[in-house]
């Protein structure tokens, strides 16, 4: 869904991934068919981009998408975009499982977000 | 000579521990313990040395359609309890929390890296409190009558909502749990609960410890990934509520399939709790002051893994110096380490993710412009700590703008600013998404009243900070969530209301 017309607009290339996580973010999707990502915020595992299948959690009118990895669309909320200063995102992926309800989780890795 | 004292408790499985320790965790279901149908098992995690310690069900979907069958059988029976009798169970619970304290509070430690001075003092103490404050509150409880005329009565009851999902974080793991099973089961609810991937454990010894008192399937806990069980709970069609604390996306989903589901959910997804400090704190040198330096010094508690961590300090430019000299020399006497030391204050993060997290977090910081005033780095530690997740007590000084002010970092991370006048500290206070916590420390009542009311927060902790007494509502503003917990309103929260319209008219309405 597009951004509403307050919101933070991505810079081209808001978001990319490393080759690691792509490689992962492929593994996921021949598992586990398409998949979006969103980031997230707030507390426990809060500041991890979370991985699900394609419309578990369907993107709002509030969600900006800032680009693909993987072949995945990306999303933020915008107030949270903003709020954190409109980075740009590098995804990487690292071993030990996902907290929450990332995908990866299944596969004792999980997913960061870095803002280089 | 003397004779040195270690005080430090033997870890969970050696011979001088409190807590006994076998090598594989099932889970909990119908009141026994069942194997995982998947027959997989994963390593558990101490934080304070990074060592597999034991090992527990890494359960699939079908595991969960067991614990609701268990649930689904029991609920009838148990809802159909007076509350004297459920009541009776509550009590029972707590006194054999209470009994097993040590036990409880070691074993919770050693999982999940908080200090055992802390479990002990506060968390298994607070846990069995919630069981009986619900065990007092349901035999308390009434409905209401309402009178629509002199011979209508509308007769509300509230009734069980059935079985509910429960899912659990991983930062207060037998507290969390106590919040939400005993309202449910006050109320007359079955529960499956999912505890926090990184601490599964500590969990099923409050199980080994309670599992005789709760009548088969009204407790049912079960262990896995909360990409596949803790999806396969949240959206099953056989609960009735859902109750998730976390972050922000899965407090969404959770949301989204309740909306599909057509039933009721609770989120409780984090803050960035202001912590605000006027001038006249320093107006003496008392016992106040010292208070409200340990009110600073508390976003430390619990190594900060708290959604109401007191992240964001307030503090009125005047006394800023001297305020924070003495804070900082507090902060410097926290003793690290490992934390079944009974003199250890901050222990290691609940996992290497975490850690990871928090150390970028302060390179974020560092990178925007704040000032490292204290901490920043992991400790240097002994060598058999050294595979721990620790990470020193850290404060940075920057301005409200920064990233580090406005995201929950959930660590030992301390973001503090200035303010010139309460008019700025209110504003600054609100400029979050977030609305969890808050506190407000100054002698003057009225500003405290003032302050507290304008805050945008669901607790506004006046003169204080991280008390939870089971008597006092907690939930968030804005995006830290929907729902509260605690407090006896929760029976309503885990029930539905019957109105039973009478009427006593003995004549027809005289339409047909």
């Amino acid at each position: 869904m597009d951004p509403p017309a307050h919101a933070a607009q991505p810079t081209e290339a808001a978001v990319a991934a490393t080759p690691a996580a792509i490689e992962m973010i492929h593994r996921l999707e021949t598992a586990h068919g398409p998949l979006t990502f969103f980031q997230s915020g707030g507390c426990c595992d809060g500041t991890s981009p979370i991985c699900l299948k394609a419309g578990e959690l369907p993107a709002g009118p509030h969600d900006v998408r800032l680009g693909d990895i993987g072949g995945a669309p990306f999303y933020i909320d915008s107030d949270q975009y903003e709020r954190w200063g409109t980075p740009r995102f590098l995804i990487d992926v690292l071993s030990g499982a996902a907290e929450g309800f990332s995908l990866e989780g299944l596969e004792g890795v999980h997913f960061v977000s870095r803002t280089p | 000579m003397s004779v040195i004292q270690s005080t430090a408790y033997d870890a969970p499985g050696a011979s001088g521990s409190p807590v006994a320790l076998r090598e594989r965790y099932d889970n909990f279901i119908g009141g026994e313990w069942i194997p995982p149908t998947t027959g997989e098992y994963r390593g558990n995690v101490t934080p304070s040395t990074g060592e597999v310690f034991c090992e527990v069900a890494h359960s699939g979907a079908q595991d969960i359609e067991l614990a609701l069958d268990a649930a689904h059988a029991a609920k009838e029976e148990w809802g159909q309890r007076s509350p004297a009798e459920r009541a009776a169970v509550l009590n029972a619970v707590a006194d054999a929390i209470d009994e097993n304290a040590e036990m409880l509070a070691v074993a919770e430690s050693y999982e999940n890296g908080k200090p055992v001075r802390e479990t002990l003092a506060a968390d298994i103490p607070l846990a069995a409190d919630h069981f009986r404050y619900f065990a007092g509150a349901v035999r308390a409880d009434e409905g209401r009558i309402s009178e629509i005329d002199d011979q209508t009565y509308a007769y509300h009851f509230q009734e069980p909502l059935g079985v509910v999902g429960q899912i659990i974080p991983f930062n207060f793991p037998l507290l969390m749990a106590a919040w939400k099973i005993a309202p449910a089961l006050a109320a007359g609810n079955c529960t499956v609960l999912k505890p926090a991937s990184p601490t599964p454990w500590s969990i099923l010894k409050l199980a080994e410890v309670i599992g005789g008192i709760v009548p088969p399937g009204v407790l049912n806990i079960v262990n896995g990934s909360g990409a596949e069980i803790g999806k396969a709970l949240a959206s099953n069609k056989r609960i009735a509520k859902v109750s998730f604390t976390g972050e922000t996306v899965t407090g969404r989903l959770i949301m989204s399939y309740a909306a599909q589901n057509l039933i009721p959910s609770t989120t409780e997804l984090g803050g960035k709790s202001p912590n605000i400090f006027f001038e006249d704190v320093m107006a003496a040198d008392d016992a106040f002051l010292d208070k409200a330096i340990e009110g600073l010094v508390l976003y430390a508690f619990n190594k900060g893994e708290v959604c109401t961590c007191p992240s964001r300090a307030l503090i009125h430019e005047s006394i800023y110096d001297e305020f924070m000299e003495r804070c900082l020399e507090r902060i410097a006497a926290i003793k690290q380490g490992d934390p079944l030391d009974r003199e250890t204050m901050i222990g290691p993060q609940v996992s290497a993710a975490q850690l990871e997290k928090i150390e970028s977090y302060v390179k974020i910081g560092r990178d925007e412009g704040a000032e490292v005033l204290i901490g920043g780095e992991r400790p240097g530690l002994n060598e058999r700590l050294a595979g721990g997740y620790y990470f020193e007590p850290t404060v940075l000084k920057g301005h409200n703008k920064m990233r580090v002010f406005q995201e929950e970092i959930f660590g030992p991370v301390l973001a503090v600013t200035t303010f010139k006048d309460e008019a700025e500290a209110l504003e600054i206070a609100n400029d979050t998404l977030y609305g969890l916590g808050a506190g407000v420390w100054t002698r003057d009542g009225s500003r405290a009243f003032r302050m507290g009311r304008a805050i945008k927060a669901g607790r506004v902790w006046t003169n204080c900070f991280h008390q939870y007494p089971a008597h006092a509502a907690f939930g968030g503003y804005k995006s830290s969530g929907v729902g509260r917990e605690n407090h006896r309103m929760m029976l309503e929260h885990y029930s539905q209301t019957k109105c039973l319209l009478v009427s006593y008219d003995p004549n027809p309405m005289g339409f047909f």
